[in-house]
């Protein structure tokens, strides 16, 4: 595979939007029943509109690898067959999900707009929020699809794809959640950190899970089903297309062999233990107002 | 087993869309650009619809989309749609033209679900096949077994019985302390 860098793009930044939204949600719903203090106010709208960026440079990223953007208006029509065409749906719909609540909280807004008293202050941004939710994970569900559903690349076509799409995006967007807390609410930063870190460790072992299922793969096709050739010992000796083709450049990573070979260890490494000891070593470094002594302390 | 040069066979493999019964490439397509026409069959791209995302050349297994690097859509075999229904050409020239131009007319062409058809009753009959059947496309386009050409001589057949001018034996050839032409006639 030679995927192109604006699909790269797409995916890592729209998972940081939707882990993001989804860790100040978690925070809005863990300070509703006061298990965390209250953010200050921009805490929750500053936070969904940085989020909001993420998915729109994801999106504006996306129009980089089409032969014709001006025709991406077309791709949601085919939603009753194609998890790319699902994906192109949900994303706007997550989009405008996260715009509202960022709104909802940016003019403290209430049911009472609507003339309905629950008593409860902030209950409108709960319901969108829980929408915006419900489209993050489903959009979780598309982006992870759209490679799994793809039942010819048997390393792609399982259930860990999905997840492993998900796992990322928590951890990604739990990670900048961290970072974005530590300047504005260092209350929460731990909160976050801690989750980041579950995200992590969670999805290393998904990860690893689907590396063990892709070493063991069994190849539904040979090169004698590939030919129709019967003969135990069919070798394919050239690849043909002797001044290339679409084939052999969208379908091989032109890679030299050095970074082939150490690209899995170089993704263990940097994807996994880098960014947890960098957590590990932020939450508990006391010069930036991190440590315990300074949970409460209020910020401005 | 034929595993070592020179005990080993070359195989020459054409291959394009093969038009499949159930089209991996088609559902995927976000657009609708790809499709199957319900009428005969043929999977094609709507070139005005193609976004040219390329993720039904991921989808297709047997690698016959690409991208057209100047029109930035995706292409494929188009089973010449425009030869075929092409009512100004000659009945029998209303074919793709890779099966006319194919000089030792490989290429067959015809419906495959009318079992009376030239292709049908040679899949039939000749073992035709479907490439990589485990994943369900079922290509409407099939192959034939390759056909081994052996000729197999039999060794009363190598002298001829009826031979009275003895045509394989060795021809007389003068020695070379005789005369020859040269030596008996004068230029």
């Amino acid at each position: 595979m030679h995927p192109a860098f604006s699909v790269l793009f797409l995916t890592t930044l729209i998972g940081v939007g939707q882990g993001l939204f989804l860790a100040l949600y978690t925070a809005e719903v863990y300070a509703v029943v006061e298990l965390l203090p209250k953010p200050p106010a921009h805490f929750y709208w500053a936070g969904s509109l940085i989020a909001l960026a993420f998915l729109v440079g994801g999106l504006v990223a996306s129009f980089f690898h089409l032969g014709h953007p001006e025709r991406a208006w077309r791709s949601a029509a085919r939603w009753r067959t194609s998890w790319l065409s699902r994906e192109v749906i949900v994303l706007p719909l997550l989009m405008g999900a996260v715009f509202v609540y960022a709104t909802v909280h940016y003019f403290d807004l209430d049911l009472r707009v609507l003339g309905i008293d629950t008593g409860l202050h902030g209950d409108l941004s709960l319901i969108v929020g829980a929408g915006g939710v419900a489209f993050a994970f489903l959009l979780f569900l598309c982006t992870g699809m759209i490679y799994a559903c793809i039942k010819f690349l048997q390393e792609w076509a399982t259930w860990l794809t999905v997840v492993n799409y998900t796992l990322f995006g928590l951890a990604s967007g739990w990670l900048f959640a961290t970072a974005f807390a530590a300047y504005v609410a260092p209350e929460f930063t731990r909160f976050f950190g801690y989750w980041t870190v579950i995200a992590t460790l969670a999805v290393f072992v998904t990860r690893i899970a689907s590396l063990i299922r892709n070493g063991r793969i069994k190849r539904k096709s040979t090169l004698q089903t590939a030919i129709g050739v019967r003969h135990r010992t069919v070798t394919q000796k050239a690849q043909g297309f002797l001044g290339g083709s679409f084939n052999t450049r969208e379908f091989f990573h032109g890679a030299p062999v050095s970074v082939f070979r150490s690209i899995k260890w170089v993704f263990l490494v940097l994807v996994f233990p880098v960014p947890l000891i960098l957590i590990w070593a932020g939450l508990s470094w006391r010069g930036v107002g991190l440590g315990e002594g300074l949970y409460y302390q209020v910020v401005s | 087993m034929k595993t070592e040069f020179p005990n080993t066979e070359t195989l020459h493999f054409p291959k394009s869309c093969l038009h499949c019964e159930d089209p991996p490439c088609v559902p995927v397509c976000p657009t609708g650009a790809s499709y199957k026409r319900p009428e005969d069959g043929i999977v094609l791209v709507d070139y005005d619809k193609c976004i040219g995302c390329k993720y039904c050349s991921w989808a297709c297994p047997y690698g016959v989309r690409e991208i057209d690097e100047h029109q930035k859509v995706m292409k494929k075999c188009t089973l010449c749609v425009d030869r075929i229904y092409d009512a100004t050409l000659p009945e029998e020239r209303r074919k793709p033209a890779c099966v006319l131009a194919c000089p030792t007319n490989a290429r067959l062409f015809g419906d495959v679900h009318d079992p009376d058809s030239e292709v049908s009753v040679a899949i039939r009959e000749n073992g035709g096949y479907a490439l990589m059947p485990e994943w369900g496309t079922k290509p409407a386009n099939h192959y034939l077994p390759r056909r081994k050409q052996r000729i197999k001589i039999h060794t009363d057949e190598l002298v001829r019985a009826d031979n009275p001018l003895k045509k394989e034996r060795a021809q007389p050839k003068p020695d070379i302390k005789e005369p020859s032409l040269d030596d008996v006639t004068s230029w």
